[in-house]
């Protein structure tokens, strides 16, 4: 069974769109009342700071080829993992704009289509898990929740929207269709540049 | 092979939309009004003034008008290049005549479009991407307070974007002969406003 490049970026669209669809909601801790793995998958999909940064990540990992796409679907929920048990010891989250870079840096490369070797992103991969999985697990603290059940989810999370979005862009063959994701990237990295703007904005 | 369907053509669309009302029920069990008011006002914000809304088009049609690599080229760059503009706008570094430059905008775009002038890939991306520095930095420095910046700018880059595409939509009628006369009266339209703010902007 399979379906054209219009079926596949018409299925992406609505994704996108019902990923900002909740976006009205707060990237603030989640009761779902269904247990600390639900919560903990609310929470991250619902931290659009989290989830397009993922995005931009698996969308350039599909770029570069089935390679990368394979290790980020590992590495980036096990390096999520362990930022997150450092942000759960450690305490309070940096005050480094980390998700302004974040959407910059990978939305920028997915925008440029760059040529990295296999190495480089599985680096990226693991710098992005580490980054933010200590900002979410510094939030579990805060919450006095149950953080590991929780990390277990947004892992869960991370492995399907990694293999979604690398595989969607694997299966793109018109270059028109790679066009799309270029523009996707350059939007997501000008999004971290304004956002970069407005915390220097509100520190100034 | 004829692609496979889950779902039959005209169940497509109702199925989106319930996909939708289902899923703002969760959403609005956390909804809190500064962030909405953030997307939405920064999905606005392009929206809000001619000047704006016309320049944005005629990139677009002017792409169009270009064809490859200039048709893709100018949507990937023109939104960083604004967001650049809106991040000196933000953190206050100025720009002299702004205003001017966005007037300018209009005026040299819209007879960009009007004569079908095709200078080389390189002058026309510098071009769009100076214009697009004197809109993010007017957009940079008009933000409303109090909004949540994430969703702020993403609605923003997503209009940007948006009428970007509507003009590529628009300069696709370049293929027909009635099409390239009607973008080229559009170009002179878009140039004429362009003088108009540019007259207001030096009053």
């Amino acid at each position: 069974m399979s379906f054209s490049s219009k079926q596949k970026l018409a299925a992406a669209g609505v994704a996108v769109a019902l990923a900002l669809s909740p976006s009205a909601a707060r990237a603030h801790l989640v009761t779902t009342g269904l247990g600390p793995v639900y919560d903990g998958i609310g929470h991250f999909m619902l931290s659009l700071d989290d989830v397009l940064p993922v995005i931009a990540l698996a969308l350039f990992a599909g770029l570069r080829g089935p390679a990368p796409g394979r290790h980020a679907l590992f590495t980036l929920p096990l390096a999520w993992l362990a930022g997150g048990m450092t942000g759960l010891l450690a305490g309070n989250p940096p005050v480094f704009p980390i998700t302004s870079f974040s959407f910059l840096v990978l939305g920028g490369l997915v925008a440029a289509d760059l040529s990295l070797p296999s190495v480089v992103v599985t680096l990226l991969t693991i710098l992005l898990g580490l980054m933010h999985g200590f900002l979410n697990g510094a939030a579990f603290r805060q919450a006095g929740s149950d953080a590991l059940l929780e990390l277990l989810g947004v892992m869960a999370t991370l492995f399907v929207l990694v293999a979604l979005f690398a595989a969607l862009v694997l299966s793109l063959r018109r270059p028109w269709t790679r066009i799309v994701v270029r523009v996707a990237g350059s939007w997501i990295a000008a999004t971290g540049l304004l956002l970069l703007g407005w915390s220097l904005h509100k520190t100034g | 092979m004829k692609p496979a369907r889950y779902l039959p053509r005209k169940l497509t669309l109702p199925a989106i939309a319930a996909a939708f009302v289902a899923l703002s029920q969760t959403a609005h069990a956390h909804i809190e009004k500064g962030e909405v008011g953030g997307f939405a006002s920064g999905f606005k914000h392009p929206w809000s003034g001619a000047d704006h809304i016309v320049a944005m088009l005629a990139v677009g049609i002017w792409g169009a008008q270009l064809g490859a690599p200039a048709i893709w080229l100018l949507p990937v760059a023109f939104p960083m290049v604004m967001a650049m503009g809106g991040f000196m706008g933000l953190v206050g570094i100025p720009l002299p005549g702004v205003e001017i430059g966005i007037a300018l905008s209009a005026l040299l775009l819209g007879a960009m479009v009007c004569g079908e002038v095709r200078p080389k890939l390189a002058v026309a991306v510098v071009l769009v991407g100076i214009f697009g520095l004197f809109h993010g930095h007017a957009h940079g420095t008009e933000l409303p307070p109090g909004q949540s910046g994430l969703l702020y700018s993403l609605g923003f880059v997503i209009a940007t974007g948006t009428l970007h595409a509507v003009g590529i939509s628009l300069g696709l009628v370049h293929h027909w002969r009635a099409g390239k006369l009607a973008l080229r009266g559009a170009g002179a339209v878009i140039s004429v406003m362009g003088a108009v703010f540019l007259w207001q902007a030096l009053r």
